[in-house]
């Protein structure tokens, strides 16, 4: 179906403003992250990049951040990093094991265990936070990677697509394994994980991002600067804010926090769109 | 669900849902059932003596005005949110499928929103808008409007609901452009040798059609608005100025972590609990007509 051209240029028009309106809070902070507190200090902002790029990023990494939030921007980067990996690697794990069971086996409480995890979906972190957080003291997991990561990866929704995508797999397949000798490890691993690669990709864009931005858990479970992800990191700059206040700094902190899971999502582009798309549905 | 063939083993199935069994049971069902318990109880402070006192919570929390003051903030919050992103994408997902040139360089900019954590959506939206150094609050000043939503409760709640909003364009916008892949092109073609222009072909084919995408996209933009806006909130407001951005996930923080009333904290997450659980079944309901589970 064309259009006439005049609605292409109505069309272009708009997504235009649009994509300026979406992209220009991110830009406005990229933007701020290049000008010395001064000018930060004294609006309006000039629109385009000043020139104290190279030394605010420096100033920032190598101990800017750790004077004002007492735990250094790596430190931060890394904490999270470990946080998002973690996260979307045990939840893609431990999913994709319970799923191959709840599919190509058959035993006893099936469908009640298939619904154990899938009631899961109707209990967000942030219906149970104080319980949830009197487990993390009785199990001694505040202030560690364990706490941070461990309540996060229970995932029904994982396990449903997984689920979804293995029942699509023809019964002929399984057969032709066993005829052949292959065990259910073998099956595993060289036909169902080779088959789920583009499912794996996808879901791993979406709990990775997931990871990285949680805000109520880490605020919780995590009391010393040290384990701090760096969105907490971030909040607890801006929450002292004062006349002192090293704007700049934050402002190339925000540009650390975002970066990241923007280039996983725009590098992993397709299989991400795919496998939101599909997942969700 | 036919019958398919499995492989017959004993322990080995066991062994496989255990790990994600054991983690939901720890940090799931015991702290749920935790919360109901405790919601049916009274604990001083100090968490040194509790006392059953049935759903005396409940009532307490229901008759308190902040209670309610903070349903409606909930209500104007999640609806304005919902529908305004929805607005916004099902606009640029109609023109997106028009353009033929560059269609996908618009794609990877919009969805930028959607990695970006929402407290630091917050954020950024608080930097552009605050009343000392934004460089976008001086615009408002100019036009006369005594911009300051760090104290003024209307302009608060319009600052949320614009950085939630801008949050959540982007999920919005892939559903809408996959929900527009799907219509048929004939119908369109069809409607248009039948002389409908552009406007009416929209309003009578695509718009119907995409029932079902809106659908599934209100019931999780709510979700969202609900839940996932906890960071906004706090980096933004912090529920003010006075309780006028207090949502019911915020009030059940600040009630259980900062105010110490743990009886009502627990029964005000056994409501949000009732709520969810609500809103699951709805989405529930759509998605088992479109999928099938044996």
């Amino acid at each position: 179906m064309t259009s006439s051209i005049g609605s292409r240029v109505v069309a272009h028009a708009l997504l235009i403003i649009g994509i300026v309106i979406v992209a220009f809070p991110i830009y406005y902070v990229f933007v701020a992250s290049t000008h010395s507190l001064r000018e930060i200090l004294n609006p309006p902002l000039p629109l385009i990049p000043g020139d104290q790029f190279l030394h605010n990023y420096y100033e920032a990494i190598f101990g800017g951040v750790r004077r004002i939030g007492g735990v250094s921007a790596t430190r931060l980067l890394v904490n999270t990093t470990i946080v998002g990996l973690c996260v979307a690697i045990g939840k893609i794990v431990i999913s994709i094991l319970s799923a191959y069971a709840i599919v190509f086996f058959r035993f006893p409480f099936r469908m009640t265990f298939f619904w154990m995890i899938f009631i899961t979906l109707m209990l967000p972190v942030e219906v149970r936070i104080l319980p949830t957080y009197k487990v993390m003291v009785q199990l001694h997991l505040i202030d560690t990677f364990g706490g941070l990561i461990l309540p996060l990866i229970a995932s029904a929704t994982a396990t449903l697509l997984f689920r979804q995508f293995f029942m699509t797999i023809p019964a002929e397949l399984v057969e032709a394994a066993r005829v052949d000798g292959a065990g259910p490890w073998r099956f595993f691993f060289d036909i169902l994980l080779p088959l789920s690669k583009t499912n794996i990709a996808a879901l791993f864009v979406i709990l990775f991002i997931y990871g990285w931005t949680q805000y109520l858990w880490p605020l919780l479970v995590t009391n010393s600067n040290d384990m701090n992800t760096i969105i907490i990191g971030l909040k607890k700059m801006i929450s002292f804010a004062d006349a002192d206040t090293q704007w700049h700094l934050v402002m190339v902190t925000c540009i650390l926090a975002i970066l990241p899971p923007i280039l996983v999502v725009v590098l992993m582009q397709r299989w991400f769109v795919k496998g939101l798309v599909e997942s969700e549905k | 669900m036919t019958p398919r063939a499995t492989f017959p083993h004993k322990f080995l199935p066991y062994l496989l849902v255990a790990p994600q069994l054991a983690i939901t049971l720890v940090f799931f069902y015991w702290p749920a059932s935790q919360a109901v318990r405790q919601s049916l109880f009274r604990e001083d402070p100090f968490g040194l003596r509790s006392t059953f006192v049935g759903l005396a919570n409940f009532k307490h929390v229901l008759s308190q005005p902040n209670y309610i003051n903070s349903l409606e903030v909930t209500v104007i919050f999640s609806v304005s949110t919902a529908l305004i992103s929805m607005a916004a994408a099902l606009l640029l997902a109609v023109m997106a499928e028009k353009v033929i040139i560059g269609r996908g360089f618009y794609r990877t900019l919009m969805i930028w929103p959607y990695a970006v954590a929402p407290a630091i959506a917050g954020m950024l939206w608080l930097f552009m808008f605050n009343p000392s150094f934004g460089s976008l609050a001086y615009p408002l000043r100019w036009l006369g409007i005594d911009w300051d939503p760090l104290l003024d409760s209307k302009q608060a709640m319009v600052l949320l609901i614009a950085a939630a909003s801008w949050k959540q364009v982007s999920y919005n916008f892939l559903f809408f452009v996959a929900g527009l892949q799907s219509i048929p092109k004939s119908l369109l073609e069809a409607a248009s040798i039948d002389g409908a222009g552009e406007t009416r072909r929209f309003w009578t084919i695509t718009f119907p059609l995409l029932a079902p995408t809106s659908f599934f996209l209100l019931v999780v933009n709510t979700v969202y608005a609900l839940f996932d806006t906890f960071g906004i909130i706090d980096a933004v407001t912090g529920g003010g100025p006075g309780r006028a951005t207090e949502t019911l996930v915020y009030k059940v923080y600040k009630d259980g972590f900062v105010n110490l009333i743990l009886g009502d904290s627990a029964a005000e997450s056994v409501i949000l609990m009732a709520i969810v659980i609500g809103l699951t079944a709805i989405q529930f309901r759509y998605i088992e007509r479109k999928v099938h589970y044996g």
